[in-house]
């Protein structure tokens, strides 16, 4: 897969689709293309979060650990975005990223990331936009919950 | 030291000062002879005098005395020249006497020349001797850069000066006294005008270059200074651009720099105007002695003969008198430099040259009890560190420190090590003040170790083994011409008064390391540095080295096993795709281009970086493989991707450490060579342009870059290129060029890079860190572990270590002082830059260590934590300068004292 090809699928991620194609292929250019065999670990529960990752091919399962085990909370497809809270709110790991089948992933560095959001306020602005638009969602989501 | 410059010199030089005089003496004889020749041959010969008739000859060489009561004695009657004859003899004799009396010159000069080489060279090994003897405190009030000044510089004059020291004065003083005579002898009244005006040159010259003097003093110390103050910002590069004072910086340097500028001008100044009087001075003799001479000439007191004769005498005079005045200026001027010198190197308690004697023999263990009787000790400001201390450390005993912040412990541990001494008490050994044992016994059977680590710029070989090179051991053996050249060193070294120990000789005490010599010394070396964990970080350090194949042997001789090891290993843990393996006949594409095309490590400047596209040979290379135009498209590709990625950028931006191809500062270059070249078909592109644009494609790598330039044909053209290379390759290109040959040693590479002999792929997260773990497990199964921590303790640790971080700094000191097995090993606050966790095994370890082979060493350890007191045979708590607790861990837990309060 080309740096091209990368700018296409980061436009295809919700987080980035506002943010004009130059500036996604700097951040693919300076991200790193990494490749992970079925069952390898990308991040643990509890670790520091340093990157964030999107899924270029293959899937990924997103598992927290709990009294009884590890338990399988979702999937991860290509186009999505796994760990970018993380690394936005200095938080630790809050569940462990393990690949379900052969992956693909683009792998964003927390300071370049962050590097990016405060060298083009664009594009932090467009990230905030995708960030508040969740947080409405879950808010609706929360509201239809305590009336349902 | 000597304060007077003449005495020192007078002192350690008198034989050859007499010797050289003597000489002068002797060159005075062919010298005045010379004199007399032109004269005999232009009346004799050339006129004729003597020659009247033709055929008339002349005794030559008739030696013949005038002697008194015996009358005319003639030793020897003469060869009877003819007029020809003669004026080829007399010739022939001048000619003889040039070549003795530059024969004589050539000596004179040689000698003194040498004379005052040696001299300096005694100074300053006196110097750096008295360095070596200062007491501890006088290092805190000493800039280093001002001791080097003045070690290096301040006295470099007195080299010149000291051959003309005494020789000078004598014999301008005669050759002038003579002079004056003369004149005295035609007329005493015209000579007593001379005599005037040289009294008066006498005391008002020397009078005025006093303020020569005081500025030529002021010169000195400034220089001093301002050396001082760059030895500091150079040390302390750090705190300077943390605090943002580059400016302040300047700004004294610069403020310096004037006051230099306007003593040394002033100094000119006075210089010229002293010269200006001299001159002015010597002059205004003729002017009086035509004046009243003439005056008396014509009042006939006086004849015109004896006036010719008085100013023909005088012009011997000025010359002498100048060169005279001028020696004294030096010699006032290298006596206040010396004295400056010896001021600042005189200073009290200056350690007795006795107490670091050179002791080859092995001085036998300290069996004594180390003890501290009623001992203070004070800061250089006079606050007291310790109040009366005393106490005893017995043989084998291990004993913990613990102190309060102001408790005093860390001043006992130097006064332990001799480094703090007592304001009042002392520190014994047995009866004995350990101030007056001599260091051969100190030095050897106790080690100290602390917090603040000094390192040498050397390899970490050399530091760890500095603690063991007291003496030189094994005397060495010279042959030939390097036998001539010892002799000679020992000769010359004895002759300036320096020692002539052997630098040479072995000076690695084997013994002391518990070794017999360099074969087993491996051995405790690495048990040290696995007690102190720091096998590791070297064998990191041997991994990123190139090794020195004239030393590791092994390392190349086994690098096939090693390589194969590395893949079967890799194929058994099915980890296969972390390296793709450099192989002859094909494209590895994890590597760059310029790798590719390559295949070898550069060993010169010829084919390295950015020189390899220019190079005329490797651009040949590319024309003919039909390479120049497709490299030289993809590094267009390539720099419009760059630019358009990175143009927007600040310079300093992290992300410039993404971008391999070109640096922050050659974007604009980059960006108007594009600008230019666009449009441009290639033939029209200048060479140099050409080179810069393909050297952008030297550093792409597929995987890694993903601009999809790289086909399979361009992949098979690379490698067809790089057969071309090596077929054609030119011998002048011979050695700037190590091929990659699976079955060979890559000497110009890394080790890690020779074992791998591939690339660590770009998709595998965490790969490095996995292979090297591989690597180290596989150097271990081949016992080839020994051979790379070797190759790590090459590595240089930089000035002061700086290359080192600082917790390894204090881990290679913890091993120096272990690897000496001391009978007292002192260790102050000794890895305080670790964490705790890390202290702690680093503690147990070297207790463990310090114990081994039934060696029992008493330790006296100031602990960071008191709960590493748990440790020790015993614990001894101070605070307040005082001691106040002492005992075992139970005890004093059982006290409730302030142990137990630090504890908590």
């Amino acid at each position: 897969m080309l740096l091209k090809d990368e700018v296409g699928m980061l436009q295809r991620v919700p987080l980035f689709s506002g943010i004009e194609p130059a500036k996604l292929k700097l951040l693919a250019f300076t991200s790193d293309r990494v490749n992970y065999s079925a069952g390898q670990i990308l991040f643990r529960q509890g670790d520091e979060a340093d990157a964030a990752y999107v899924i270029l091919s293959g899937r990924a399962d997103i598992l927290v650990d709990s009294d009884s085990g590890q338990i399988k909370v979702a999937e991860l497809l290509p186009n999505s975005i796994v760990g970018e809270i993380a690394i936005l709110c200095n938080s630790s790991r809050t569940a462990t990223v393990r690949a379900a089948s052969d992956l693909e992933v683009l792998r964003i560095r927390k300071d370049h990331f962050l590097r990016l959001m405060k060298e083009f306020p664009e594009m932090t602005i467009e990230i905030l936009r995708v960030l508040a638009d969740r947080l409405s969602h879950t808010t609706a989501d929360l509201i239809d919950a305590r009336t349902a | 030291m000597e304060p007077s410059l003449a005495r020192y010199i007078w002192t350690h030089t008198r034989k050859q000062q007499i010797w050289i005089l003597m000489i002068v003496l002797l060159s005075m004889i062919p010298y005045f002879m010379s004199f007399d020749l032109p004269k005999l041959i232009v009346n004799g010969p050339i006129q004729g005098k003597g020659f009247e008739q033709p055929g008339a000859t002349l005794p030559f060489m008739r030696l013949h005395y005038n002697l008194p009561f015996i009358g005319e004695v003639q030793f020897f009657s003469g060869f009877q020249l003819d007029r020809k004859e003669t004026l080829l003899a007399l010739s022939f004799v001048f000619l003889l006497l040039v070549v003795i009396n530059g024969l004589f010159k050539l000596y004179i000069n040689t000698y003194k020349g040498r004379l005052g080489e040696r001299m300096l060279r005694r100074i300053r090994f006196d110097l750096i001797d008295r360095v070596l003897r200062f007491p501890p405190i006088y290092f805190k009030r000493v800039k280093s850069a001002e001791v080097a000044t003045m070690v290096k510089d301040e006295v470099e004059p007195l080299g010149g000066f000291i051959g003309d020291a005494f020789l000078q004065p004598v014999l301008l003083g005669g050759q002038a006294l003579t002079a004056m005579l003369f004149i005295m002898v035609q007329n005493v009244w015209l000579g007593m005008i001379a005599v005037v005006i040289v009294v008066i040159q006498i005391v008002l010259i020397p009078r005025m270059r006093r303020r020569l003097l005081v500025l030529g003093r002021q010169r000195q110390l400034t220089a001093r200074a301002l050396s001082g103050r760059v030895g500091e910002i150079v040390d302390g590069i750090g705190a300077v651009h943390v605090h943002d004072t580059s400016n302040y910086e300047r700004a004294d340097i610069a403020a310096r720099l004037g006051l230099i500028f306007k003593i040394r001008f002033d100094l000119y100044q006075w210089k010229f105007m002293v010269k200006f009087l001299n001159n002015f001075l010597a002059q205004l003799t003729p002017f009086l002695f035509y004046m009243i001479g003439g005056y008396l000439v014509i009042g006939g007191r006086l004849d015109v003969g004896q006036l010719v004769a008085v100013i023909g005498a005088y012009k011997d005079l000025p010359g002498p008198m100048k060169e005279l005045i001028d020696w004294d200026q030096d010699r006032q001027d290298v006596q206040v430099k010396y004295q400056q010198v010896v001021e600042q190197f005189t200073v009290e308690d200056i350690i007795a040259p006795g107490i670091a004697a050179l002791t080859i023999n092995d001085p036998g263990p300290m069996t004594n009890p180390l003890s501290a009787v009623g001992l203070s000790i004070a800061d250089d400001g006079g606050a007291m560190l310790l109040n009366r201390i005393s106490m005893q450390v017995k043989p084998t005993e291990t004993v913990a420190l613990v102190s309060t912040p102001t408790g005093g412990a860390e001043a006992l541990a130097e006064a332990f090590a001799r480094l703090n001494w007592p304001e009042s008490g002392k520190v014994a050994s047995g009866a004995d003040d350990l101030l007056e044992l001599p260091e051969a016994v100190t030095g050897r059977r106790m080690s100290y170790a602390s917090s603040d680590v000094f390192l040498f710029h050397a390899s970490l070989r050399d530091n760890l083994l500095y603690g063991l090179k007291h003496a030189p051991l094994t005397p060495v053996t010279y042959d030939g011409a390097a036998a001539e050249q010892q002799r000679w060193n020992i000769d010359e070294a004895r002759r300036s008064g320096n020692p002539d120990f052997d630098i040479h000789s072995d000076w690695i005490d084997y013994a002391s390391a518990g070794a017999t010599g360099p074969h087993d010394l491996f051995e405790a070396v690495r048990r040290v540095l696995d007690a102190v964990l720091l096998s590791r970080d070297i064998l990191d350090l041997g991994l990123r080295s190139s090794a020195d194949l004239t030393r590791h042997t092994k390392l190349a001789g086994r690098i096939v096993e090693l390589r194969a090891a590395l893949r079967t290993r890799l194929e058994q843990e099915g980890l296969r795709e972390l390296v793709v393996p450099f192989e002859p006949g094909a494209y590895n594409t994890e590597a760059t281009i310029g790798q590719n095309l390559l295949f070898g490590a550069a060993a010169g400047p010829e084919l390295a970086d950015k020189a390899l596209a220019a190079n005329p040979f490797f651009a040949s290379v590319l024309k003919q493989a039909g390479l120049d135009r497709t490299l030289y498209e993809m590094g267009m590709e390539i720099a419009e991707q760059a630019i358009e990625l990175f143009a927007d950028l600040p310079p300093d931006h992290q992300f410039f450490q993404q971008l391999a191809f070109m640096s922050a500062e050659e974007i604009p270059a980059y960006e108007t060579l594009l600008q230019r070249l666009k449009n441009r078909p290639f033939e029209a592109v200048s060479e140099a342009d050409r080179a810069m644009i393909i050297t952008l494609s030297f550093a792409y790598i597929e995987p890694r870059h993903r601009f999809g330039l790289l086909t399979d044909e361009l992949m098979s053209k690379i490698v067809a290129a790089r057969n071309q290379f090596y077929e054609k390759l030119p011998p002048e290109l011979q050695n700037a060029i190590e091929r990659y040959d699976p079955a060979k040693y890559i000497a110009a590479a890394t080790v890690m890079d020779n074992v791998l002999f591939g690339r660590v792929g770009n998709n595998h997260p965490d790969a490095p860190d996995r292979i090297r773990s591989i690597v180290y497990e596989i150097l271990d199964e081949l016992g080839l572990y020994a051979e790379l921590l070797d190759v790590g303790l090459d590595f240089n640790v930089g000035a002061s270590g700086r290359r080192l971080t600082g917790g390894q700094r204090q881990k290679l000191d913890v091993a120096r002082a272990l690897l000496k097995r001391p009978d007292f090993l002192i260790l102050n606050r000794p890895l305080s830059a670790l964490d705790q966790r890390i202290q702690d095994k680093v503690l147990r370890n070297v207790l463990e260590e310090a114990r081994r082979d039934g060696h029992s060493p008493a330790i006296v350890w100031v602990v960071t934590s008191p709960a590493m007191a748990m440790m020790f045979d015993r614990v001894i708590v101070f605070d307040s300068g005082q001691l106040v607790e002492d005992g075992t861990h139970e005890t004093l837990l059982a006290e409730n004292g302030i142990f137990k309060e630090l504890l908590s």
